[in-house]
């Protein structure tokens, strides 16, 4: 179990992209860190250096105070499960999972031990004698990390290793590995595209994007209060609605964000919302999924570039083509500078539809001021 | 429908029959000529009137057969192995790293494997002789590796490429030097490229004539193919057809035995399991 330490790291390749770029965090000893964005961001290279599969260009990358920039994979002492598993198809599950034990030199009996221990904690013991071949997904992929635990290794290192398994599984894995994270309490850090995986299980997230590093912070902190356009919109789903626009008081162009369930159906109660911080929205619906759990309500938003989804109770009777009320508080609605899409922290939130309509538009400029 | 298939079925046998045949006539031929006695050799008949095998007892006993059997044995495992250790740890690189002079080393090997050897038989003929290797082993082996190599490091490389990287890697974080993690993982899943490559290298060296015949002198190293040509009769009155027809026979045997042995290793598919699948 380790710190590990990154400074100004960067990873240049050699035709000059610049995939990483520095990159600075600093992980806890056990903590479960998530590195989360869309493809090319740079977060599987920042995990392959750190497990020393890819030189770094610049910066420094320690771990336990010890720099280890120039340790070879395989001194690192680091496990990594892999979104492809990478098991060896030759050897049985028992073989795969002994064979970094092998490597290190431990005795026979204690190899069987560990490897025997492990594989009751995943459930793999009735196949310990099969290959990979004979294995479903799941099986496959508890494997993985069955190899990387034997090691009891400094830390953890996990590149999409959910992303080849169907929803169901998907799940019940997050669950698994985020339990067995917390009882062997080693440090992970876990790199995913996925932000559902980002939200469940990362003590922290990095949120990345081409190589620059967008937030650092605890899930919840990074729904609540996104940094800038892009973990607003990459955070959650469906993602936030976005709308153009310009916010009292505030001379820079805005664009204004709200999230899907904070668009609330207004029921056929009293005509307009009373509260100085609540606002209604008349929408005439575009289409309506339904989830079961939720219904998904599509509407045009005049100035916004995609249509807006609102997030309602599925006993709402909403059907395509019907005008709804829809209520929000001015509190979820979120604030960005559109050029440079960072959040304006103390810009008052206007209302949604302010450009639409003069009244409101008189409304918002008397209680900016 | 039924009667369709069944019509196609018997076309097809036809096609595979009237191959198989083309191809072994002159090997049966052969074999039966090996078995027919001196005097009915040229009564035009196609099966042995009279089977005997006096002339494998006659070559068998002796050593102007037994001893370039034995070189040729010889010769052909050493260069066997030679090859396919060299072309295999070439072929590595070529699949997995990023070196200068890569395409031209690929190049480079193309280009021997074009050459046509008969150029080079004087110069290598004056070499081995100013170098001592003339009629010796290693005078044999060492052009068979160096006209081996390309086609090994052709096939390995086609073998490595197939293998996911994601193993290599693997090995490295479970604790491997890149020897071990090439020694544990990569070569056990390259064997069916390794056995077809040993196997079509062993034959080439095996079936060599040009070099063995201008690079020895002696049956001190003079492999069978060579060997044969230089095959008399009993008596130097008579013809040797007999005797070089079974030593023909001879040596078509190690050729079916070693593909017989190895043909089960060379199983597609066993990397199927290692990812996703």
């Amino acid at each position: 179990m380790a710190k590990i330490s990154l400074q100004n790291v960067s990873k240049r390749y050699a035709d000059g992209t610049l995939v990483v770029k520095d990159f600075n965090l600093d992980i806890a000893d056990g903590e479960f860190v998530v590195l989360v964005g869309p493809s090319g961001c740079g977060k599987s290279t920042l995990l392959n250096m750190l497990a020393g599969l890819e030189p770094v260009t610049d910066g420094t990358i320690a771990i336990d105070e010890d720099v280890v920039n120039d340790v070879p994979a395989r001194q690192r002492n680091i496990a990594m499960v892999f979104q492809s598993y990478a098991l060896y198809p030759h050897m049985s599950v028992r073989e795969n999972m002994a064979f970094p034990l092998e490597l290190a030199g431990l005795s026979a009996a204690e190899i069987r031990e560990r490897v025997e221990r492990v594989a009751d904690m995943l459930e793999l013991t009735p196949h310990l004698d099969r290959r990979p071949a004979g294995l479903s997904g799941g099986q496959r992929q508890r494997v993985a990390m069955g190899r990387a635990i034997v090691r009891r290794p400094r830390a953890f290192l996990m590149d999409e290793p959910l992303s080849n398994l169907d929803a169901r599984l998907r799940v019940q894995m997050r669950r698994q590995i985020a339990s067995i994270q917390r009882r062997i309490g080693t440090t992970t850090i876990y790199v995913t595209h996925d932000q559902t995986e980002a939200m469940t299980l990362g003590d922290r997230v990095v949120v990345m994007r081409r190589g620059v590093v967008q937030q650092v912070g605890p899930p919840q902190s990074l729904y609540d209060a996104p940094a800038n356009l892009f973990v607003a919109g990459f955070m959650g789903s469906p993602s936030m609605n976005f709308l153009p626009g310009r916010a009292p008081g505030e001379p820079r162009d805005v664009m204004l964000g709200i999230r899907p369930e904070h668009l609330r159906s207004a029921g056929d109660s009293e005509a307009r919302a009373g509260s100085r911080d609540e606002h209604d929205l008349d929408v005439v619906v575009d289409a309506v999924e339904s989830l079961g759990s939720d219904t998904y309500a599509y509407f045009p938003m005049p100035g916004a570039d995609r249509p807006f989804i609102a997030r309602l109770d599925p006993s709402s009777p909403v059907r395509q083509g019907d005008t709804v009320r829809l209520r929000y508080a001015a509190r979820h609605v979120h604030v960005f500078d559109r050029a440079t899409g960072a959040r304006l922290r103390h810009a008052v939130p206007p209302k949604l539809q302010e450009h639409n309509s003069r009244d409101d538009q008189r409304a918002t400029e008397q209680r900016a001021e | 429908m039924a009667s369709g298939t069944g019509r196609r079925r018997i076309g097809w046998g036809l096609v595979d029959l009237l191959v198989v045949g083309y191809a072994l006539v002159p090997a049966l031929w052969i074999l039966s000529l090996s078995l027919k006695s001196n005097e009915t050799m040229t009564d035009g008949r196609f099966l042995p009137h009279d089977p005997t095998l006096q002339h494998y007892a006659a070559i068998l006993g002796d050593g102007a057969f037994l001893r370039p059997l034995f070189n040729s044995i010889g010769i052909a495992l050493i260069s066997t192995f030679f090859a396919v250790v060299i072309g295999g740890f070439a072929a590595y690189a070529i699949a997995r790293l990023e070196f200068v002079g890569r395409r031209t080393l690929v190049g480079a090997a193309l280009l021997i494997a074009m050459f046509p050897q008969i150029a080079l038989v004087s110069p290598l003929f004056k070499i081995e002789i100013a170098l001592g290797l003339f009629d010796t082993w290693p005078g044999l082996i060492l052009p068979y590796v160096t006209f081996a190599l390309p086609l090994a490091i052709y096939i390995l490389t086609a073998f490595f490429r197939e293998i996911p990287r994601g193993l290599e890697k693997a090995a490295y974080m479970d604790g491997a030097t890149p020897m071990q993690a090439f020694r544990h993982v990569i070569a056990p899943l390259a064997m069916p490229g390794i056995v077809t490559t040993a196997i079509l290298v062993f034959i080439f060296c095996w079936n060599d004539f040009l070099f063995a015949i201008s690079l020895t002198s002696t049956t001190a190293s003079r492999t069978v193919p060579a060997a044969l040509a230089f095959f008399t009769g009993s008596s130097q009155f008579e013809n040797p057809t007999g005797s070089i027809a079974a030593a023909a026979v001879i040596i078509t045997i190690p050729i079916v035995i070693f593909v017989l042995l190895f043909q089960r290793r060379i199983v597609a598919g066993i990397t199927s399991g290692a990812v996703k699948g």
